[in-house]
């Protein structure tokens, strides 16, 4: 609705009535952050997820002064004070210690007598480094190609749809063990791009590789969408170039859509990352995530459940977080504001 | 009771300081802002008003359509021994589509895609009379020959989308009609179509209206078509009636600097072209927070100190029973200031 | 029924030429883009000097691209394909566990789609109020839920502790039906928990949006009883897309997302025997597995264009409907 008097034509004929007020022009941005801000709960698990990260980067503090052990040093055959009394780290019929109120070892010990509570923290950077770094990845694939096959359609955009509809033919995990298994011995090779078969840039390779297509279509809609729009037409006639219309027309207007997605995406990523991990095809010894220790734990878990429990739960918090946080920010970004529901 | 009816023959439904107002992210909007008129048996009102000023809110509110948890409605919609505003759920079924009905604005749009026509028809005969479905059939065969579908007996059986956008509007107004109600409520139902179709449609309803003595509420922006059918005119602005009466003191007569801007930017083949189109000056108010006084005071020329102060919707002229506005101004000067270039219009800020 | 045929044999071609380019994709996942000795890698950790020997000339690692391509096609295609871990044979071993991951995904499927639309509906009828709230807080925390994690707690919890239900391990379903049932309600309610969280949202959030249509006014306005304008026409519509979805995920299920489910409660199902194929590296079973796994995905969405085009004639005319 067009602000009360605002006057086209000259002048008013009197003065405006003191109680209509101005009302300042606010730009869709400022709104958004206005509605976000009003979500407490959203706001909570983004705080939430800042909070995880934050734990898993002091892995180093708590590594060094508490627990004064690493997240892959063993201690088998050793013993630890709890209450006054000696007890083993893994006891002698194989079953680990479990959690408890002891600065070693909070968390409980593993099969190799490894101190739970610091390879959480360690795993967790793996974990959460990767789905990050995945997202980037399928971020960047996933709108370059959006905007490619949208903006200039015809033959481009053929070509484009078909490479992602060939990609998303595949079952997400299917392809995840398929590349993580063919990958596994020696690395990628793709002409001067080499990487070693245990660098993390595998896992993020592939799953960021994977979720492209799952981006990139909504993307190249969007542009099909905007393209069709009067403001292009205008900046054509003014003799913009497709690249400069790409990032001065059309990637503004889709910000939007890609920081929701992106948020969404490092949270199926993380599960996508557990699931890899958890079978043998993503993250691989001596590097630890969250998936593995799952992994670890799986054969142990009737007799130490923690093993499976704890890291389990850090997923979900974590993946929870970012899904509440990120369907938080849809629902401000999105221009169709719901209307409140308490009066 | 509106102040106009008092004394004349017992209206059909009567519609008392009705407002309606929606909570929304923003603060709320009062739609309609104490909104009182009647509807006579047998007559086609005209409701007339730019795009916001309410008149599509009030439609909806007398059928109930605009219950929500967000909004808020207060005043009086009395229907046959019923209040609109205050009856149950199961009251207000009964009575849509069977006693008034409505039809809608986007034909397009307001028949489900995925059944065909003939089917919708038959849902809502059957969803008030028990009736076997072959006799619902016939029924809807018959109502869609009567408003004038060709081959009625087969066009049953299509889906919307086999059926242009005019032929759809009939569709809906014979399905609005299949009960025989004794209102029918129409919101902008030619404002979607071409010129030519809309003619049609129109014919349609001052046929219905005398064929049957079938009430209209008729909404819309476009004060060609109130003049084509009308029988009595209520202007909106900003969620309020500014003025009310028959077609002929509205056109001829009209009491409301708004009316005088609506009558002079339309364009009349039997003058000659304006230099410029005529138009309101300004915007209409946010409904956020409408102006205190005369809402119509920050847009008019001719507004003076008393129109701080909001005027009743009153008979102001001594020979007119059923002619109401709400403006200050004296009879006689409003005669005077709405002669703009020979022609009736509002004068615009030099 | 005009353009039907038409239309299937436009499919059909569409189809064959994606399982072309799928085939050629798995080809170079497996044997082309990986920085290692392909025979080693098919030969496994095992392998010695002279296995390695075999297969090169068996696969015809030596030869062009393009012939290595045709040689392992015929390897897949005509049964062939034997692990050199274990010395079984691929084919069968799928063929044997098609029925076991058959009756996990499909009672599954039934289950979420049940649950779905059911929390689904409720939620978007309360919109806003605190059945609403709690069923999205459900649904946010089901798609947030590892499933192999989940399946364990399941397994743990109320298998182990509460002694509910068997500890994992499959039984025929012509052996013994209610100990087939016994067995798979905790990988069926494993497998369907992430979809239900997931399509409750989606259907859901369709809604709201069917909701606002100017044809659920015109419904409302007939004085139709408000039950039936929610299911003859909000829910009806909103179902549709749902079945799009439902369509790729089925597919995606029965591919991918089975894995993990057989693995954690031990069903002998095509899942279980990709899962032990990647613990072990062995490619053969995978590059099979990987292959079927996109063809009956791609072969499956044909059926359902098909089919949808059979129920709606504006699809297969091509016409644009309003």
């Amino acid at each position: 609705m067009p602000p009360a008097g605002a006057m086209p034509t000259g002048e008013p004929p009197l003065p405006v009535g003191e109680d209509v007020e101005a009302i300042q022009g606010r730009s869709p941005w400022y709104l958004a952050y206005l509605r976000l801000r009003r979500n407490k709960v959203a706001i909570g698990f983004g705080v939430l997820f800042i909070v995880i990260v934050i734990f898993c980067l002091a892995a180093p503090l708590w590594s060094h002064l508490v627990a004064k052990t690493g997240p892959n040093d063993n201690h088998l055959t050793d013993q630890i004070t709890i209450g006054g009394e000696k007890t083993f780290v893994v006891a002698p019929n194989g079953i680990p210690l479990g959690p408890g109120l002891h600065a070693k070892f909070l968390l409980g010990a593993d099969d190799n007598g490894r101190d739970v509570m610091v390879r959480l923290m360690y795993g967790g950077r793996t974990s959460i480094y990767i789905g990050v770094m995945a997202a980037f990845i399928t971020t960047f694939l996933a709108v370059a190609l959006g905007l490619l096959a949208g903006y200039y359609r015809g033959w481009p955009d053929s070509v484009i749809s078909r490479v992602l509809d060939l990609i998303w033919a595949f079952p997400v995990l299917l392809l995840g063990i398929a590349l993580g298994t063919a990958l596994a011995v020696g690395g990628l090779k793709i002409g001067p791009l080499e990487i070693p078969p245990d660098s993390l840039w595998i896992p993020i390779g592939i799953i960021g590789f994977v979720y492209v297509p799952y981006m990139a279509r909504p993307i190249r809609g969007e542009v099909l969408a905007l393209r069709e729009k009067e403001f292009v037409e205008a900046a054509v006639a003014q003799g913009k170039g497709p690249i400069r219309i790409m990032f001065t027309e059309l990637l503004p207007n889709l910000v939007s859509t890609i920081i929701v997605f992106f948020t969404l995406n490092i949270a199926n990523n993380m599960l996508l990352e557990a699931a890899l991990s958890f079978l043998g095809a993503g993250v691989k010894p001596p590097n630890a995530s969250w998936g593995t220790m799952i992994a670890d734990g799986e054969d142990r878990l009737i007799t130490a459940p923690h093993l499976t429990i704890v890291p389990g739960l850090m997923i979900v918090l974590t993946v929870l977080a970012l899904n509440v946080f990120g369907d938080g920010l849809r629902d401000a970004l999105n221009p169709k504001a719901k209307l409140r529901m308490d009066q | 009771m509106s102040p106009t009816t008092a004394g004349g023959p017992q209206p059909l439904l009567s519609v008392d300081d009705l407002h309606v107002r929606f909570a929304t992210e923003d603060g709320v909007v009062r739609a309609v802002d104490g909104v009182s008129f009647d509807l006579r048996p047998g007559e086609i009102l005209g409701l007339v008003g730019e795009s916001g000023c309410g008149k599509s809110v009030t439609a909806q509110t007398m059928m109930g359509l605009t219950r929500a948890t967000n909004s808020t409605i207060s005043g009086s919609v009395r229907f046959g021994g019923n209040d609109l505003v205050t009856a149950s759920d199961e009251q207000l079924q009964t009575i849509r589509g069977r006693e008034v009905s409505m039809v809608f604005q986007d034909p397009m749009t307001s028949l489900n895609p995925v059944y065909r026509v003939g089917d919708q028809i038959i849902e809502q005969i059957q969803a008030h009379k028990g009736v076997d479905d072959d006799e619902a059939k016939e029924r809807a065969r018959e109502l869609l020959a009567s408003v004038g579908i060709p081959n009625a007996a087969e066009r049953v059986d299509d889906y919307p989308y086999e059926f242009s956008g005019g032929m759809r509007q009939r569709a809906m107004i014979a399905m609005a009609l299949a009960l025989e109600p004794r209102i029918l409520i129409a919101d902008e139902p030619t404002t979607a179509l071409d010129v030519t179709i809309q003619a049609q449609i129109l014919a349609l309803i001052q046929r219905l209206n005398q064929e049957r003595g079938l009430a209209v509420i008729l909404i819309t922006h476009d004060l060609g078509v109130i003049a084509e059918v009308a029988d009595r005119v209520l202007v909106m602005y900003a969620g309020q009636i500014v003025e009310e009466g028959t077609l002929d003191e509205i056109f001829y007569d009209p009491q409301h600097p708004y009316t005088w801007g609506l009558m002079g930017s339309l364009t009349r083949l039997d003058q000659p072209p304006p230099d410029r189109l005529p138009q309101i000056g300004g915007a209409p108010p946010s409904l956020l927070a409408p102006p205190t006084g005369c809402r119509f005071r920050p847009r008019c020329p001719h507004a003076f100190e008393k129109c701080g102060e909001l005027p009743d919707l009153e008979v102001r002229l001594s020979n007119a029973a059923g002619h109401a506005d709400r403006c200050w101004l004296d009879p006689a000067d409003k005669k005077r200031l709405r002669e703009v270039e020979g022609r009736i219009g509002l004068e615009v800020p030099a | 029924m005009e353009g039907m045929g038409r239309f299937i044999v436009r499919r059909l071609i569409g189809m064959i030429a994606v399982l072309f380019a799928i085939s050629v994709m798995v080809f170079l996942i497996f044997n082309v883009i990986p920085n290692s000795d392909p025979a080693q890698r098919i030969g496994g950790k095992n392998a010695d000097q002279e296995l390695i020997d075999r297969i090169n000339e068996d696969w015809g690692f030596n030869d062009p691209l393009p012939q290595q391509y045709v040689t392992t096609m015929k390897k897949v295609f005509t049964g062939d394909l034997v692990s050199y871990q274990n010395s079984r044979d691929v084919d069968d071993e799928i063929l044997k566990g098609i029925p076991v991951t058959f009756s996990l995904c499909i009672g599954a499927a039934i289950i979420w789609m049940l649950l779905a639309v059911v929390f689904g509906y409720l939620s978007a009828v309360r919109a806003g109020q605190a059945t609403d709230r709690a069923l999205t807080i459900v649904a946010l925390i089901g798609i947030s839920l590892p499933v192999f994690w989940l399946g364990e707690m399941l397994l743990y919890y109320v298998a182990n502790k509460l002694g509910l239900f068997p500890v994992g391990d499959y039984v025929e379903l012509t052996q013994d039906p209610l100990q087939w049932a016994n067995h798979l309600i905790l990988p069926w309610l494993t497998l369907a928990v992430l979809f239900i969280g997931f399509y409750s949202r989606v259907l859901r959030s369709n809604m709201l949006d069917v909701m606002e249509e100017d044809y659920v006014r015109t419904a409302r306005a007939k004085g139709l009883p408000e039950r039936q304008v929610m299911l003859k026409h909000v829910l009806r519509n909103s179902l549709i897309p749902i079945i799009t979805l439902f369509g790729l995920d089925f597919g995606a299920v029965i591919g991918g997302g089975a894995i993990l489910t057989e693995t954690v409660y031990n069903l002998p199902g095509v899942g279980l025997y990709a899962g032990e194929s990647v613990a072990s590296l062995d490619l053969p079973p995978l590059i099979a597995i990987t292959m079927f796994g996109a063809f009956f995905i791609v072969f499956f969405n044909t059926v359902v264009d098909v089919v949808y085009a059979y129920l709606d004639p504006r699809i297969r005319l091509g016409t644009q409907a309003a």
